[in-house]
Formats: C-alpha cells, structure tokens, sequence
C-alpha cells in the first residue's frame, strides 16, 4: 500500500503555491521564480484499476461539474469522450494478448497528462489563459480564456474540450484547488484500489519502479512506466502492463510531443510573418523616399485632353 | 501645381469606378482592416492589445469570423466585376520584365496598359486565392464553421488537420496582408489614384500617363458621359 495522504486539517492554512511559482504564462513573459518547487506528480496504475468510475464521479463532484445525461450505445466509457465537464474519462480496451491467449481488459483513465512541455500553453494566444506552476501543475485561467481552442490544436494528447456553454476551454486542473493546501487530487482520494496515488514525482517514479518490478514478476516483462521524453515528461504518468505498445490503452500516444506543425506556427511562423509584413512596409517607405510620388504632369493632361477633342 | 488628388478640377475626368464598385470595394476594404487588426491580435503575443479594439479576445474570437464571412461576399462581387479585365494578356509579361522601369516611374519605356497592369493583376488573382484559402481554412478554426462542414460533408475532422488549417490561416493572411501593403503603397505612390475610389473619376492626364489602352477606350468608345470634359 501506498501511504495515504492523511485528511486535511480545519486550520485556516496559507496556499502553498500561486502566481509567483509560474514558470509558464501564455502569451506573456515572466521571470520564473529562482526556486522550483519540489515537482508533484500523479501516477495511474492501469494494471490495478477497476474500472469503477468512481474518480469520474469524484471530478465531477469536487469541481461542482454536471454532465448531461447520455445515450447508450453498447460501450463501457460514459459519456463517449471527455467533455468540457467530464475532464476525466475511463477507456475501455479489450485486448486479446496472443502470447498469453488471455482476454485482458485494459482500462485506462484518461485526462490531462500536466505535461512538462505543455502544447496547449505554448498555442493559446491570450495572455495568462494557461499556466504552468513550478510544481508541474498545468492549470486553465478561466478569466483570460477567450475560447478560441488554440489549446485543442496544441495538445499531444487531444484533451482541452470548449464549453458550449460559456466557450471556455476546461480540462483537469490536476486539482490545484487541493493540491495548493496539501490534498491530493479528488479522483486519487476516491480510487478504491489505489490505483490512482499521487505524491512528489520522485515518489511516484520510486513507487511506479515497485509495480513495474511486481508485474514484471507476474510475467508482464515489458511493464513500465509511461513518462514520455518528447513532451519532457509528464506530471500525471502511467504504469502500463505493456509499456511498449501504449496504443493498446484506447490509442495512448506512443511518442507524444509538440506537433511540428504547431511549433512552426506557433514558434519562427510568428516572427517571420511580422518579419515579412515590416520588411514590405519598409520597402514601401524606402522606395517613395528615394523615388518620391509618381505624379502626372501637365503635359500628361494635355494629351489626355488632346485626346478626348481629336475622338469626340 | 495644377495636379489635383481629387480628380477634379480643371482636368478632364474620366470615369474609372461606378458608385456599385466603390460601396463594394469599401464594404471589403473596411472588413480587411478589421480581420487584419483582429487576426493580428491573436497571432502574435505582442499584439494582443488590438483585441481591446474589439472588446476583448473573446469578442476577436466569436466577431472575426463573421467579418470574414461579410469579406468573401464582398469579394465575390468585386470578383464578377473584375475578373474580366484582369485576365493575363502579352503586354503583362512585358510590363513585368520591365518591372525596374514601373518602380522608377518611367512609364514611357511601357507598353501602353489596359485598365490595369500586370502588378494589379497579381494583387487581383494572388488576393482571390488567399481569400478563398482564408476562407475555407478559416471554416475549420471556428467552431460553427467547423460543425458546418463537418455536417455537411459528414466527415470529422482529425486535430491534425486542424494544426494544418491554423498555420495555412495564418500563413495566408500574412501574404494578404503584404499584398494589401503593397496595393496601398501603389495607390499612395501613384498620386491621383484615390479619387478612384473615393469621387469614381480619375483625372484624364492619369489616365494617359498609366492606363493608356483604358483611357483611349473610354475616349474612344464616345462614352461621353463617362468623360467630363475640361472646363
């Protein structure tokens, strides 16, 4: 077992983290703080879960979210996808394992993975709508979101979802809310089996060794842990039973990372579009001060005059 | 000086614009403006403040798109009216090899031109692309757009083709906007351009000196209430 986050005490305590521990501001630039706070980490032991939707649950209720109510059409995730009220969603995979013939269930619970290199920061364009803590916490400014889904574009991992309601853009906030006095996400606290724990990343990355060492003694020897480089690791990490085929786990990304094609946008398509627009200007200035104004003289008119008696 | 800007005045003046084409041209002059000033202000971090022009980025992000939508319609009009008088012809290909001539004025080593020259042809065609590259790119970034032609086409869009859709969008309206630069640059360095637009006249001597062909026609062709005469 993993030691429980003990309950919270009813002192009034200060936040232990906010807007001076931002390492990451959209659209803006700030100095990070000179000292990064001990970095948290969520880890999801899909070879423990149950599939109980009990976090689900839990999400909804510690951020106050309703989701409508659904339509059933023969498949186990409720509601089908993640909303922008259901920021974590169960994926239910069945997968028969050809070395073993066994018919595994693998169930997934997926959500924002709080991404060290976090895409959607680096694509929204307005200023302070996504921020990144020195803890790892990737978090959504609601105040500054203008609802543009920049973010969508921007994620590896295909989360941020637009409310049709308010057309802000919501996803997990790993609870930041409770994680600032101490608590653990809502969904950790109410997983059953402990398959959700949350803790320092080292903690977790010790802890996710443990299990990996476990399963690799109950004969999954490509168990491991889902950290991925490509986005610099992530702050809500996987122990996966088959770590070298995460598509298996409802199409988890192999190797996430920044789409090419939102760094070229969002990174040098910036600076050379305004580059290229100021150089046209220039041009344009520089070439009526050597050339000065194309004007019509009056033998132009005469002849046009001329012209016009000779036809008419 | 007896150059006037405003076409009038003691010059003959010719008709270059109809008062349909002018409301026209202006109805997508003034929605370039503002999806210029709106899609700047979410293209670069440092030009976020042109949303307060707006009301804000919310209102850039729901109002941008419906200007867009008022730009393609004026353009189509500008478009049916045009497009035939700027198809390619051979004077062009002269015109533009001889390019170092035009931007140093010297206007007697060009062919005579129709009512436009080769370079307005290029601002009239390359801003008839991008508006339709824009437009369709455009659809996809927004989201009734989105679930417009998602529905009607039935089809889902995947992520990546939207990251494709962004950075088309934004590559094309950078060219746009060059190519809008360098349409209000001719028309401020070529003085006496203006009035085209504004009053519809242009005066006779402009006329001569740039659009030759165009001004014999209209001479020619005995539209005299096309040609004001000089007082």
């Amino acid at each position: 077992m993993f030691p429980a986050i003990p309950n919270p005490t009813t002192e009034k305590s200060a936040a232990r983290f906010g807007e001076k521990d931002m390492i990451r501001r959209s659209a803006s630039t700030i100095t990070p703080p000179a000292k990064r706070q001990t970095e948290v980490a969520k880890l999801i032991d899909v070879s423990k879960c149950i599939g109980c939707k009990a976090c689900q649950t839990a999400c909804l209720e510690w951020n106050q979210l309703t989701e409508d109510v659904g339509v059933n059409v023969g498949v186990y995730e409720n509601p089908h996808d993640l909303t922008a009220n259901s920021w974590t969603l169960m994926r239910y995979s069945e997968y028969e394992n050809p070395e073993s013939g066994n018919l595994e269930w693998l169930i997934r619970k997926d959500g924002c993975m709080h991404c060290e290199d976090p895409g959607c920061l680096k694509a929204c364009p307005a200023p302070g709508a996504i921020v990144q803590y020195s803890n790892g916490i990737v978090d959504f400014i609601h105040e500054n979101c203008i609802g543009c889904g920049y973010c969508i574009k921007g994620c590896p991992f295909n989360i941020p979802r637009i409310s049709k309601a308010d057309h802000k853009a919501y996803k997990c906030s790993l609870c930041s809310d409770r994680v600032a006095v101490g608590q653990g996400p809502a969904c950790q606290k109410a997983c059953p089996t402990q398959a959700i724990v949350f803790g320092t990343k080292d903690e977790m990355k010790a802890w996710a060794a443990k299990r990996v060492a476990d399963l690799k003694s109950r004969g999954f020897d490509k168990a491991g842990l889902y950290d991925p480089p490509g986005v610099q690791g992530t702050h809500v990490m996987y122990v996966l039973h088959h770590a070298d085929k995460p598509q298996l786990y409802a199409g988890l990304a192999e190797n996430p990372r920044i789409s090419p094609i939102v760094e070229a946008w969002k990174g040098v398509g910036k600076y050379a579009g305004l580059a290229l627009i100021g150089l046209t200007a220039a041009a344009g200035v520089i070439h009526h001060l050597l050339q000065g104004p194309n004007r019509v003289t009056p033998e132009d008119e005469e002849n046009a005059e001329k012209l016009a008696e000779g036809k008419s | 000086m007896s150059m006037q800007n405003d076409g009038g005045g003691a010059h003959l003046r010719v008709r270059r614009y109809s008062g349909s084409a002018r409301v026209n041209h202006w109805i997508v002059a003034i929605s370039f403006v503002l999806l210029l000033l709106s899609g700047l202000s979410l293209f670069h971090p440092s030009l976020y403040w042109l949303s307060g022009l707006f009301g804000g980025g919310a209102t850039v992000r729901w109002l941008h798109p419906w200007i867009g939508v008022v730009l393609v319609v004026g353009f189509i009009g500008l478009f049916l009216r045009f497009f035939s008088q700027n198809l390619p012809e051979r004077t062009d290909w002269v015109w533009l090899a001889r390019i170092r001539h035009v931007l140093k004025g010297d206007e007697e080593y060009l062919p005579e031109i129709g009512k436009y020259n080769a370079g307005q042809k290029f601002v009239f065609w390359s801003q008839a692309i991008l508006v339709a590259v824009l437009f369709i790119t455009g659809l996809g970034l927004w989201e009734p757009g989105l679930a417009w032609i998602e529905k009607t086409f039935a089809f889902k869009a995947t992520i990546d083709q939207l990251r494709i859709a962004a950075l088309i969008h934004a590559s094309a309206a950078v060219l746009a906007i060059t190519i809008w630069i360098v349409h209000v640059y001719a028309a401020i360095w070529v003085r006496g351009t203006f009035s085209a637009m504004t009053r519809g006249f242009v005066t006779g001597g402009w006329g001569w000196r740039h659009h030759r062909k165009w001004l014999r026609k209209e001479v020619g062709e005995g539209q005299q209430s096309r040609v004001t005469p000089a007082e």
